[in-house]
C-alpha cells in the first residue's frame, strides 16, 4: 500500500534500530501519548529492539482507556433504552462501566451498533426516524472535526432524533500535566502523528520550552516510530529540547485550518475527567450552548449519573509511567484482557494489555528466540 | 494553570461482573466460546471423543471407524461475494471431515427459515448446496425444514451434519503436533471474514475480495498421498482465524508455535480493509484454507504436492512448532521483533485507535 | 489514537452540498468526507480517519524523506560496524 508500506521496510527499520542503539549513550526515557503508536510499539516488539537504549513508556493516548468510568455509565444508560439505538466506534464495546458494558447492553437487547464513522451514525438517524440515534463521541483531537461535522450537518439538515454522548479529551493539558508531576521520568515525547495533522504543532513549542523536552511529531508505522525515536535521541544526547516533525508527510505546522474553525464553532474547551488520572482543567472540548440540542446528556437529563470509583485498580499510576503493569498486584491474576478492572487492559493499545501480551511472554522466555 | 498529577487521586473502576447472558463473543471461537463449552457443555457429556473438541469426532462401528461433524450456520447477510449460506454450509462440515482424515460421504441438512424470506433467496441457497455437494462428492440424504415468525431467524439458519469414512493409516489430531514441525497453511488468509464485512451495510466499504470457501478434501488427499499419511495436525481455521485455531493446536498439543509475519500470505485488498477497520488478518474468518503440521523433513514436499492443485497454490510454511513456550503462538516480525498471539475473548472489533 | 490511512481519491462529488469521494486504498473502497481538504483532486493520497480525510499527503516531502532513510539504511551497515570497532565495543546490540 502506497505511503504505508514504505514505512515498513525491515531494513531501514533495522538500521534505525542500530543507529538509535548506537547514539544513546544511556537509556532515554520517552514516551508516546498516542494508542495507534502504541499500537505499533507493542505489535513490532520495538520495546525489546531498544532495551538499553529508550525505554518506551505508554502514556494515556487512547481514548478507550481515558474516557471517564461516567461517561460508559451514561452509555450504557442510553443504549438500554427502548427507543434509543446507541452508536459507537467498535473500540468503546468493552469498557467496563460501573456495572457492565455496551457489550452486555446489547446482549440483555438494547439496540448497540458500531459504526466506522460519525456521519454513518447521522445516515441511521435519517432512516430511523421513529428512534432516537445516539452517537457516542470520543477521541482526541483527530476525531473532533469528524464528529462536529456530524453535528454541524444535523442541524443543517435538521435532524431531530440525533443527538452526542460528548467525551473528547485534547493531549497537551494531560503532557503538562505529566511533566508537573513531581516524579515524572518521561525526558522527551512523541507527539500524536495524526492530532497534529489537526492541530499543527503549535501548541507544543511551549511545552518544550518550558519543560527544556524534545517533543516529535510523529507517524505510526514502524519506521516513522523508529525514526520519531532517532530524532528525540539526537536532541537528548545534544541537550536540545525542540519540537520536530517526522510526519512531513501528512502535518504542517499550522494543521488543518478548515477542521479546526469547524471544531471551534461545534465545541467549546470544558475540564474533563480522566479516567485513572483525575479531572484536567480545560482539556476536553463540550458542545457549545448553540448546539445544546444535540446533547444527548441534556436531551435524556444525565446529569444525575455519577460514578464513585474505588481503588482497585491503579491505572493511574499506569497511565502515568509511575508503575509497569506486572508491578500492580491485579495484573494477569484478577485483572485480565477477558476480566479488565481497567481500561488500560481493555483497549488492545492500553498499557496493559501491552505487557499483557509481550511481558507474559518476556518472563517465560530467554532474550532469543 | 494547570493540574499536577498525584497519587492519592488516582482511582480505578470497580470490575465488571462476568455477566448473567450469552453475548455475541460466545460465538466468536475465541476464548468466551471456549469457556462456554468448558465451564457450561463439557461438564454434562463425559466423552473421550467429545472431548477432544476436534473439528470432527472420530468413532469406532464395529471395525471401521467414521468421522462425525456438525456445524449452524447464522452467517449474515446470506449472500456474500464467492458464496451464501448454502455453500458455506456444505463446504464447512466437509472441511471439517477433511481435518479429522475422512472422506466425506454423506449430509444431512436442518434448515430454519424466517416467516418472510424471499423464495428466490431460498432457491439461490438450494442451487449452491446441490452443487457443493456434488462437487464434494457427498451425498445429502437427511433434511429437515422449519419455518418460524418474522423476526426469529434472520432469513436462513442452517445445520449440516456430515459423516466420513477414515482410513487407519491418517489420523491427524489438534494433540498431535510436535516440536519441530512445520507449520503450513494452504492459501491466503483474511478472504471469507473480509468478504462478509464488506457485504455488510454499516462498514459501508467496497473490496475486490471474495470469500475463499471450497472444499478441502482433494487438497488434502493430495497431502496425505504425498506424505504418507504422515501429517499430525489439520485444522481448517474458520471463526477467530488462523491465530485461534493455531492457539487451540498450541493448547492441545502442548507445544509452543512461532510465526514469521514476513510469509503470512495475506492479499493486497485484504490487509488494506484490515487496515481501514484497525483488524488483524491473523483473526479473520477463513473458509478455504487449512494449517498443517507437518514432520519438518517432509515440508518441502507437502508444500510441493499442494501446490499441484488449485486450492494450494500458494501454500507456504508460515512457522514451526517449538518446545519453547508450550501453548503459547508468538509471532516473529520482520524487524526482528516478537510478540504473542494470543487467543481474542471474543469478536475483534473495528477500531478508531 | 488516530487509525488513519493513506488512500487515493478515485471520484469527487457534492453529497448535499457536502464535497465527497471515493478512496481506494490498495483495492478497498470507500465513501469518504473531503469537506477538510477542499483543495483535494482526483489523484491525491490523503489520509482518511473515520471516514474524513484529514490532510493530502505531501508526496514530495513522502518522497524525499524516504529516500534519506534508504540512503541511510544501506550506508549505515558499513558505518555502524566502524563506529562501533573505532569505540572498542564490537558486539555491542542491535539487529541485522
Amino acid at each position: 500500500m502506497k505511503f504505508l508500506s514504505e514505512y515498513r521496510d525491515a531494513n531501514v527499520a533495522r538500521a534505525l534500530v542500530s543507529r538509535i542503539r548506537a547514539e544513546a549513550s544511556r537509556e532515554w526515557v520517552l514516551m508516546e501519548v498516542c494508542g495507534g503508536q502504541t499500537h505499533t510499539i507493542v505489535r513490532q516488539g520495538l520495546g525489546d529492539l531498544l532495551e538499553g537504549a529508550v525505554e518506551m513508556i505508554h502514556g494515556p493516548g487512547c481514548p478507550v482507556c481515558v474516557t471517564p468510568i461516567e461517561q460508559i455509565d451514561k452509555a450504557v444508560h442510553l443504549a438500554a433504552r427502548p427507543d434509543v439505538i446507541f452508536t459507537s466506534f467498535g473500540d468503546m464495546l468493552r469498557v467496563p462501566g460501573s456495572e457492565c458494558d455496551l457489550l452486555q447492553v446489547r446482549a440483555r437487547g438494547g439496540r448497540v451498533q458500531v459504526v466506522y464513522s460519525p456521519l454513518d451514525a447521522l445516515e441511521l438517524a435519517r432512516k430511523h426516524p421513529e428512534a432516537q440515534v445516539v452517537f457516542f463521541a470520543v477521541g482526541f483531537e483527530t476525531t473532533a472535526p469528524a464528529n462536529a461535522m456530524a453535528v454541524w450537518r444535523a442541524r443543517e439538515l435538521g435532524v431531530a432524533n440525533f443527538s452526542v454522548l460528548v467525551s473528547h479529551v485534547t493531549v497537551p493539558p494531560a503532557m503538562i500535566a505529566l511533566l508537573e508531576s513531581p516524579d515524572n521520568r518521561v525526558q522527551g515525547f512523541l507527539a500524536a502523528g495524526h492530532v497534529c495533522t489537526v492541530m499543527g504543532w503549535t501548541e507544543y513549542e511551549p511545552i518544550a520550552e518550558r519543560y527544556r523536552v524534545p517533543i516529535v511529531v510523529t507517524g505510526f508505522e514502524p519506521v516513522d516510530i523508529l525514526e520519531g525515536i532517532h530524532l528525540a535521541v539526537r536532541q537528548l544526547e545534544a541537550g536540545r529540547h525542540e519540537v520536530v516533525n517526522q510526519y512531513a508527510r501528512s502535518v504542517r505546522r499550522t494543521g488543518n485550518r478548515g477542521a479546526q474553525d469547524l471544531v471551534a464553532r461545534v465545541f467549546t474547551l470544558v475540564d474533563r475527567k480522566w479516567r485513572g488520572i483525575g479531572e484536567i482543567p480545560a482539556s476536553g472540548l463540550g458542545l457549545r450552548e448553540e448546539f445544546a440540542d444535540y446533547d444527548a446528556e441534556r436531551r435524556f437529563g444525565l446529569a444525575g449519573i455519577h460514578a464513585d470509583e474505588s481503588p482497585l485498580c491503579h491505572a493511574g499510576d499506569v497511565l502515568r509511567g509511575r508503575m509497569k503493569p506486572p508491578a500492580c498486584p491485579a495484573f494477569g491474576i484478577a485483572c485480565t484482557p477477558e476480566h479488565p478492572l481497567g481500561a488500560p487492559m481493555v483497549s488492545t493499545e492500553g498499557a496493559c494489555a501491552a505487557y499483557y501480551h509481550s511481558g507474559r511472554y518476556r518472563a517465560a522466555l530467554p532474550l532469543e528466540v | 494553570m494547570s493540574t499536577t498529577i498525584t497519587p492519592e487521586q488516582f482511582v480505578c473502576p470497580t470490575p465488571a461482573p462476568p455477566g448473567d447472558r450469552v453475548q455475541l463473543g460466545h460465538g466468536s471461537g475465541g476464548k468466551l466460546s471456549a469457556a462456554l463449552l468448558r465451564e457450561r457443555f463439557l461438564p454434562q457429556f463425559t466423552d473421550d471423543a467429545l472431548a477432544q473438541l476436534g473439528d470432527a469426532a472420530v468413532v469406532g462401528i464395529g471395525r471401521s471407524e467414521i468421522a462425525i461433524s456438525t456445524d449452524s450456520f447464522v452467517v449474515s447477510p446470506l449472500e456474500f461475494p464467492g458464496g451464501n449460506i448454502g455453500s458455506l454450509a456444505v463446504h464447512g462440515t466437509l472441511n471439517d471431515l477433511a481435518m479429522a482424515g475422512a472422506r466425506p460421504l454423506y449430509l444431512s441438512a436442518g434448515f430454519i427459515l424466517e416467516e418472510g424470506l424471499p423464495l428466490d433467496v431460498l432457491d439461490r441457497v438450494i442451487a449452491a448446496m446441490a452443487e457443493a455437494a456434488s462437487a464434494g462428492g457427498v451425498r445429502l440424504v437427511a433434511g429437515d425444514t422449519k419455518v418460524v415468525e418474522r423476526g426469529k431467524a434472520d432469513g436462513i439458519f442452517v445445520n449440516t451434519t456430515g459423516i466420513g469414512v477414515c482410513r487407519p493409516d491418517f489420523a491427524p489430531a489438534a494433540s498431535r503436533a510436535l516440536p519441530g514441525d512445520a507449520v503450513i497453511v494452504s492459501g491466503p488468509i483474511g478472504r471469507h471474514g473480509i468478504a462478509i464485512m464488506s457485504a455488510r451495510e454499516g462498514l459501508g466499504f467496497e473490496a475486490e475480495v471474495t470469500s475463499d470457501c471450497a472444499t478441502l478434501y482433494p487438497l488434502v488427499e493430495r497431502l496425505r498421498a504425498a506424505l504418507s499419511g504422515d501429517v499430525h495436525v489439520l485444522r481448517d481455521p474458520t471463526r477467530g482465524g488462523v491465530a485461534s485455531a493455531l492457539n487451540e493446536i498450541a493448547a492441545a498439543s502442548g507445544v509452543g508455535v512461532l510465526l514469521e509475519e514476513d510469509t503470512l500470505p495475506v492479499p493486497g485488498a485484504v490487509a488494506a480493509a484490515c487496515e481501514m477497520l484497525g483488524l488483524d488478518p491473523l483473526y479473520v474468518a477463513n473458509e478455504g484454507i487449512f494449517v498443517a503440521f507437518v514432520p519438518p523433513a517432509l515440508a518441502e514436499d507437502a508444500v510441493d504436492a499442494m501446490r499441484m492443485h488449485h486450492l494450494g497454490r500458494f501454500a507456504r510454511i508460515i512457522g514451526h512448532a517449538t518446545d519453547r513456550h508450550p501453548g503459547m503462538v508468538v509471532l516473529r516480525t520482520a524487524l526482528g521483533g516478537t510478540r504473542i498471539v494470543d487467543m481474542l475473548p471474543g469478536d475483534q472489533l473495528p477500531r478508531i485507535c | 489514537m488516530c487509525l488513519g490511512i493513506p488512500g487515493r481519491i478515485t471520484a469527487t462529488r457534492l453529497d448535499e452540498g457536502l464535497p465527497a469521494g471515493t478512496v481506494d486504498f490498495g483495492g478497498v473502497r470507500r465513501e469518504v468526507c473531503l469537506a477538510y481538504v477542499p483543495e483535494a483532486v482526483v489523484g491525491d493520497y490523503v489520509i482518511v480517519h473515520v471516514g474524513f480525510a484529514i490532510s493530502i499527503v505531501d508526496a514530495e516531502e513522502a518522497r524525499r524523506t524516504y529516500e534519506a532513510l534508504k540512503e541511510m539504511s544501506q550506508l549505515d551497515e558499513l558505518e555502524w560496524m566502524r563506529e562501533a570497532a573505532d569505540a572498542g565495543l564490537a558486539g555491542m546490540g542491535g539487529a541485522p
